[in-house]
């Protein structure tokens, strides 16, 4: 281990976390906090960020020790200031993590201020935050020589037959932010394009559809083209909304090399996550990057490599050793609890913003 | 001694689906604007009315200014007339040295009327008239040529009154974003640009003295600008090169954006936008970098105007009534509406109440006053409660909508300048009906 | 007018309808008027406490009550 122990430190460290979101699209906060409490134990005071009072993680005092509400990512970047800087006052926050992609570019923005007000965060700039979006990702892996699935913005729904053409069926049509929507033949592709227009507006991508297996890559990286750690999870139980509900740590060296590859041709800094295809050929397609721990982060954790904790060190200037040992075999099983609260708690949290 | 009064409401906690696209709130008071107090502007000047501060404008101007000043050597800001075309506007940019942009006969006409010599007004658009142009001509006013109909009426008129003609071609080419704006001036990537140029060169009344383009509005993306610049360098550059025609300036056009919120944009403005000093950046590296002869750096011109205008311009108004709709939602009719506010077409406008309210808010839709369903202000807003008239402040209203408002079922509200010593100056007064049968002809068979 | 029996409002001003499980929150002199209901005071009673203590014309009270009462309905608080 090349991280020293602060099982034993005397100063209670307090970290900020956003993402206490759970539905079957689980946020990661509730993944970071465990493993932050495994990496630190004692004197560790966890403050939960939520926008929604209905955030699950928020009730689960024994994991959070705080909750405040923070303004929604529509509101700016002066509105989420003036909340944190009252935050601050009463927290003396050391570390904070986001989790959401939508507020990092937030997040990013106030990083100086953050510091100046004695909050240390470990964040990528705006342009890795851009360059991996999934509009963008094919130029991403085109200038960086890494597989990506071919895929086209259109803004017209005549230049769906060209794309079905030179793509074939079946493709997948993706919204500008969100949604995606596999389809088989030329109808269906023309419902899914005016479907996904009239929800999210243009472009619309289309991509090429990759069968194989779904693989999932966490990892860490300093932001000079360094891997601290990568740990690999096959999906081993899948949602309807296509994520891991169980999954399972894998050994395989070409999976460990391509987040090494992101992470140097990007020089990415922070957590990301990397959804890879693996087709029968055995090629690795990047099909999306997070630039954010996922939901599954504490395994990370469990397999000997924990990236919040490792992260937490990078934030507060401490060195970090790259980790390249894991237990491959580590599962994950994930479990829906019903927490009991009183009504009393959730009004509170509602009327003054903090629990 | 009373409470202070507040309306009884009450609101549902939210419970239901998690929402990725919270509303946006905006709730400190705006009782005055550049030290003028909101009501005193209201019981002067009536509302409606529209208030712009001089104060903001030069201050805009400047900095845009600055920011290219200090990354190029030569820079040129031209107004662009139809951003706002109120004489007393005009009139505060051409103090700052600001040339003109027009793109219509009458705003050329407005712009001689501003004092401006015929030199410095560039002459844009697709619609310029045959007397529009032979005055330009003989006005040495730099007319850009939109397509080739227009290039051969130049060729023939040039000849016909036996005098030189200034020009540049306006080009149109990809950027990398979209709609590319091809429906305007000459395409770069299929040659097109090149035979206008070839034959503007041919033509002995014809003087191509710059090149134009303008790639789009509201622009978001730097990187645009530094593409378009590329491009046009290198068509400045093969003008010299192979036509020994040195261009004296390229014209960039406008199309920066303001720090409005664009509706389905799920970041602010504010925080979004990239400044004036990024674009400055984009477009001045790369003129410096095509490979002109430092002596023979072609002027830059910007024919900014919403960025420039925009956050100088504010909208008063007044709340008409408050009712509740069938599905329980909260409404409010305003005494503006999509007749005088046309922006709020694709801006979601940031709206202030012009006094000191409680800390309690409601979600209210927003309703201009015409008796018509399309005159909506904001589907969605949250809003301390308010009631019959109390004032509110929209922001950001000061590009184009003093120039797109329409006269339907109201008149148009009076424009209120205030200078710089916080003085307020009525700059258009409000119409009234003979102002609007003015040009009303009654034939006599229905005079009686 | 009256308020449904078991309506749960604490001094915070919270409403909770334990029939429905909804939770809102409310204004001041909502909050107060919902307390006089409990009690069982008069529209007439309530209003006149009102006047007495608020700066409030008769007219726009009334105005104001009508769109209250409007809520409560909506927000199925109110025992019909």
């Amino acid at each position: 281990m090349s991280v020293s122990p602060h099982l034993n430190q005397t100063k209670t460290l307090t970290i900020a976390v956003t993402g206490l979101n759970a539905n079957d699209n689980p946020g990661p906060g509730l993944g970071v906090i465990r493993a932050l409490r495994d990496g630190f134990g004692e004197n560790l005071r966890i403050i939960g960020l939520a926008y929604e009072t209905l955030e699950p993680a928020i009730y689960l005092s024994d994991q959070v020790d705080k909750t405040y509400r923070i303004p929604y990512p529509t509101a700016g970047v002066e509105a989420l200031k003036e909340r944190l800087q009252q935050i601050q006052e009463v927290e003396h926050i050391d570390v904070l993590i986001p989790n959401f992609d939508a507020e990092l570019f937030n997040f990013i923005k106030l990083e100086k201020e953050l510091l100046n007000m004695g909050i240390r965060t470990f964040l990528p700039t705006h342009q890795q935050l851009a360059d991996r979006d999934k509009v963008n990702l094919q130029a991403f892996g085109n200038k960086h020589g890494l597989e990506v699935p071919a895929s086209e913005t259109i803004l017209a729904v005549s230049e769906l037959d060209q794309m079905a053409d030179k793509l074939g069926f079946p493709l997948v049509i993706k919204g500008k932010f969100y949604e995606a929507t596999i389809v088989q033949h030329i109808s269906e592709a023309y419902k899914a394009f005016y479907k996904l227009q009239a929800k999210w507006g243009l472009p619309i991508i289309v991509q090429q559809f990759i069968k194989g297996t779904e693989i999932n890559i966490a990892g860490l990286a300093d932001g000079e083209g360094n891997t601290l750690s990568v740990i690999p999870m096959r999906k081993m139980y899948i949602t309807e909304k296509g994520k891991a509900w169980a999954g399972i740590t894998i050994a395989d060296d070409k999976l460990i090399n391509l987040a090494k590859a992101f992470a140097k041709a990007s020089q990415w800094k922070g957590g990301f996550e990397l959804e890879i295809m693996r087709d029968e050929k055995d090629r690795l397609y990047i099909m999306e990057v997070n630039p954010r721990f996922p939901a599954w982060i504490y395994l990370s954790a469990a397999a000997g490599q924990n990236q919040p904790r490792m992260l937490v060190d990078l934030a507060l200037g401490n060195q970090v050793k790259e980790l390249t040992a894991y237990t491959a075999g580590k599962m994950f099983v994930r479990y829906a609890w019903d927490n009991i609260i009183d009504v009393a708690e959730f009004q509170k949290l509602s009327a003054f913003g903090e629990l | 001694m009373k409470q202070k009064y507040e309306r009884p409401t009450i609101r549902k906690m939210n419970t239901g689906l998690m929402n990725k696209f919270g509303t946006r709130t905006d709730f400190d008071p705006v009782e005055s604007i550049d030290g003028v107090a909101v009501k005193d502007l209201v019981a002067q000047y009536g509302s409606p009315v529209f208030v712009l501060s001089e104060k903001q404008i030069r201050r805009n101007y400047q900095a845009a200014l600055r920011s290219f000043k200090t990354r190029y050597p030569k820079v040129q800001f031209a107004w662009s007339y139809k951003t706002n075309y109120l004489n007393a506007v005009c009139k505060v940019f051409h103090q700052e040295g600001s040339w003109a942009e027009v793109v219509s006969g009458f705003e050329y006409h407005k712009a001689l009327g501003n004092g401006v010599a015929g030199h410095q007004i560039i002459f844009n658009g697709p619609d310029k008239k045959e007397a529009d142009l032979i005055l330009a001509i003989e006005n040495h006013s730099l007319i850009h040529i939109d397509h080739f109909d227009e290039l051969y009426l130049l060729i023939q008129i040039t000849q016909r009154i036996n005098k030189t003609a200034k020009v540049a071609i306006r080009v149109n080419f990809d950027t990398g974003v979209y709609p590319i704006w091809d429906r305007f001036g000459f395409n770069y990537e299929n040659g097109q640009a090149w035979t206008a140029i070839n034959k503007i060169a041919k033509a002995d009344k014809m003087e191509l003295v710059g090149l134009h383009c303008h790639i789009g509005t509201f622009m978001l993306s730097t990187a645009a600008y530094a593409v378009a610049a590329a491009k046009l360098c290198q068509l400045a550059l093969k003008c010299k090169n192979e036509l020994q025609n040195p261009l004296q300036y390229l014209d960039l056009g406008g199309g920066f954006p303001s720090t409005n919120t664009l509706k389905g944009a799920y970041l602010p403005g504010v925080d979004t936008v990239p400044s004036v000093e990024d674009f400055a950046e984009a477009i001045s590296n790369t003129i410096l970098e095509a490979g002109f002869d430092t002596d023979e750096l072609p002027l830059l011109i910007l024919e900014s105007g919403r960025v420039l205008i925009d956050d100088a311009g504010y909208l008063i108004g007044s709340v008409l009534a408050n009712k509740r709709l069938s599905d329980g939602r909260r409404a409010t009719i305003l005494d503006f509406g999509i007749n005088i506010l046309f922006t709020s077409n694709w801006y979601d406008h940031k709206i202030s109440v012009a006094k000191e309210s409680g800390q309690y808010t409601e979600e209210t839709v927003l309703f201009g006053p015409l008796c018509m369903n399309i005159d909506v202000i904001r589907e969605s807003i949250m809003l301390p409660l308010l009631e019959r008239g109390d004032q509110v402040v929209v922001h950001k209203v000061g590009a184009y909508n003093m120039t797109q408002w329409m006269q339907f079922i109201n008149m148009r509200p009076a424009v209120v300048l205030i200078d710089q010593q916080a003085k307020s100056h009525l700059i258009r007064k409000p119409e009234n009906l003979t102002y609007l049968e003015m040009m009303e002809v009654v034939p006599d068979y229905l005079k009686i | 007018m009256k308020l449904k029996a078991n309506i749960a409002t604490s001094e915070n001003g919270f409403i909770f309808n334990p029939a429905t499980g909804d939770s809102f929150t409310s204004n001041g002199i909502a909050a107060e008027i919902l307390t006089y209901m409990k009690a069982g005071e008069s529209e007439a009673e309530i209003k006149q406490k009102i006047l007495d203590r608020y700066e409030v014309e008769l007219c726009q009270l009334e105005r104001d009550w009508d769109d209250y009462m409007l809520q409560l309905k909506e927000a199925n608080l109110l025992d019909l």
